[in-house]
């Protein structure tokens, strides 16, 4: 779907696009014939573009105001979706919709940042930045959800969360704390994918799950580019080394193991088939939640706690433990020794 | 987000920091005489020192080293360090001005010590305790994944044990950006750890020092059972900076403080520093069973 909106490295299929819809005006055999090699010109230079994107590109893909939003899957992935608004003690965050909605024989509690696709939209949700009133409410939804055995969808897709004054006098720092220490002991299933920004602790504050996904140009960072570049570098005009550095796409996610699955968009980004991306997002979310109900809940909140228990990585006795995106050479991984603490605190 | 609080307090803390540690006095003696950040007032060190960093004249509260800490809030000989042998890597091959190794040993050199914390087990006044503090001055007390799997440990042994759990965070880093989205999610790790220890009866008191910013302030910093401040220390998720690039307005005075906290509802007490130790025997107190 050409919209109106550029990406900077995109400009060769721009213009590539402009040809063929000139040529398909001319009506004669030859044309048709080059506007046909063309499209297949497209189709490979749109995978070509995107199976290489810098670190930097992906950030500009993942921001890109075309893509889907949770407003999208809920409509393209869901039979229904009923929302619930509110976190029964302040007020309703926009920037946080939750309610509930059905998908395959599931009824489930879905949990997402929106960041609005109109200007209008975009203020009234703070352009996807929650206060703290938006967590809460998230985290009061969830524990609903529980109560009725209902699994948990998050779609993650902030900036990160916002920072004002009011958000700190209402304790933004508390509720995104309290917001991963309740998800880490939920006992539904919960399903976290990261559809856009995952923008620091506010993308974390609803992104404690059992299986936390990633669609292929998402990006999931501790801080944004432009912020990294300006304290180490001073400047944010480096954001695109600072890209780099972070190593926040999901090709390198999925080998440390903070991911678990990468989804896979289609040739030329999510932002060109919103349905195409909402079908596998939808299988993605079906497959996950036919395995996730079948294990105890016991067993699902212990397993929820190890995956995140594993999150890290140091040397221990000259031994490298968790994962790196370095070869580790002379230090050899080895398995956690904190694993059997683990087990016997087990309660 | 953490590291914006990174800068901010890199700003004002550093700047604290060399004031106390690094800067060589004119005329007098090297670190006979000490600066207060506060209010600027020369103050004798060993008076300083006698009263455990705490200004004379202004009541700020210094910069004190977590083996300082050790020693103010424990009792003394009573500390046994715990995984003290977990050292930092760098799984990124993080590289902005210079790698993330090089700063690595820098700082482990400037500091003494392999990461930002340091946990183990002690007494206060005879109580045993699982204690653990971040050292604010090892790039700028943040959170890496050293950080929280020793945090992460320190909570599960006092679970096991059934001890009360004591962190003091000097934290203005919050998530370390250096080992990327690994720091985020220490985040997750040590709130996971501290839901187990509470669904376990554990009783945890936080207490938070200047400064505590970002992912530590958004994780272990508030989540406890009971909130303990120092005085004026600057507290709060966003650094003032983007909060004031984001919003463009001037800040109100004493925006992000301990009162601040104190006053919004998030912190139960403001402890002075030299009133720390019997305030936390006494909690212990309470809460014991």
């Amino acid at each position: 779907m050409p919209g109106e909106y550029r990406l900077s490295f995109e400009r060769p299929i721009y213009e590539l696009e402009a040809r063929i819809e000139k040529l398909q005006k001319i009506k004669t055999p030859e044309a048709e014939r080059d506007v046909r090699l063309m499209r297949r010109d497209l189709v490979e230079l749109k995978k070509r573009t995107y199976s290489n994107l810098k670190p930097w590109e992906t950030v500009e893909v993942a921001r890109c105001p075309e893509r889907p939003l949770t407003d999208d899957y809920l409509a393209l992935c869901f039979d229904e979706f009923v929302e619930l608004h509110g976190d029964k003690f302040f007020g309703d965050d926009r920037a946080i919709r939750t309610g509930w909605a059905k998908i395959d024989r599931f009824k489930v509690m879905v949990v997402g940042h929106q960041k609005g696709r109109d200007y209008k939209q975009r203020i009234a949700c703070n352009y996807g930045c929650a206060h703290p009133e938006g967590y809460r409410k998230a985290i009061g939804k969830m524990q609903m959800a529980a109560k009725y055995g209902m699994p948990v969808i998050c779609f993650i897709d902030t900036p990160g969360a916002y920072p004002g004054i009011a958000a700190e006098e209402r304790g933004q720092a508390q509720v995104i704390a309290s917001a991963m220490f309740e998800m880490s002991r939920l006992p539904t299933p919960i399903i976290c994918v990261v559809i856009g920004e995952g923008g620091s602790g506010g993308a974390l504050g609803i992104g404690v799950g059992d299986r936390v996904a990633m669609l292929e140009h998402a990006y999931y960072s501790v801080i944004s580019p432009e912020g990294c570049a300006g304290i180490l570098w001073k400047s944010h005009e480096y954001k695109e080394q600072a890209a780099k550095a972070l190593r926040m796409t999901s090709k390198d996610l999925i080998k440390l193991g903070v991911i678990d699955e990468v989804i896979k968009e289609p040739d030329g980004g999510a932002h060109r088939d919103h349905h195409l991306t909402a079908s596998r997002m939808g299988m993605f979310l079906r497959n996950t939640l036919r395995e996730l109900v079948e294990i105890p809940k016991d067993a699902l909140v212990e397993q929820r706690y190890q995956r995140f228990r594993r999150m890290g990585a140091f040397i221990e006795n000259g031994h490298l433990v968790g994962q790196c995106l370095y070869d580790p050479g002379a230090v050899q991984a080895v398995p956690a020794p904190h694993a059997e603490v683990a087990e016997r605190v087990d309660v | 987000m953490a590291a914006d609080a990174q800068r901010e307090a890199g700003i004002s803390d550093t700047g604290s920091l060399k004031n106390m540690i690094r800067r060589p006095k004119r005329g007098v003696p090297e670190g006979l005489w000490q600066r207060c950040p506060g209010c600027q007032a020369t103050i004798f060190r060993k008076e300083a020192e006698r009263r455990q960093g705490v200004c004379p004249e202004c009541d700020y509260h210094w910069y004190v080293s977590a083996r300082e800490r050790i020693g103010q809030v424990l009792d003394e000989g009573t500390f046994e360090e715990w995984d003290a042998d977990l050292e930092p890597t760098d799984p990124l091959e993080f590289f902005d001005k210079k790698a993330y190794s090089q700063r690595l040993k820098a700082e482990q050199a400037r500091t003494g010590l392999k990461d930002a914390a340091v946990v183990g087990t002690g007494m206060i006044r005879a109580r045993r305790v699982a204690f653990g503090v971040t050292d604010s001055s090892f790039i700028m007390g943040s959170m890496g994944s050293v950080v929280g799997e020793k945090l992460t440990r320190l909570i599960e042994r006092a679970t096991e044990q059934h001890l009360p759990l004591i962190i003091i965070s000097g934290s203005g880093g919050g998530a370390r950006m250096h080992e990327g989205v690994l720091s985020l999610m220490q985040m997750a790790k040590v709130s996971a750890a501290l839901a187990r220890y509470d669904q376990a009866g554990g009783l945890f008191i936080s207490v938070l020092t200047n400064p505590t910013m970002g992912g530590v302030a958004a994780s272990f910093a508030s989540l406890g059972d009971l909130v303990f401040a120092e005085p004026k220390a600057l507290i709060g998720f966003a650094g003032p900076r983007t909060i004031k690039a984001t919003i463009h307005i001037e800040l109100p005075k004493g925006f992000q403080t301990s009162e601040f906290l104190l006053e919004h509802g998030f912190v139960d007490r403001i402890v002075r520093r030299p009133d720390l130790k019997s305030e936390i025997a006494r909690a212990i107190d309470y809460c014991g069973k």
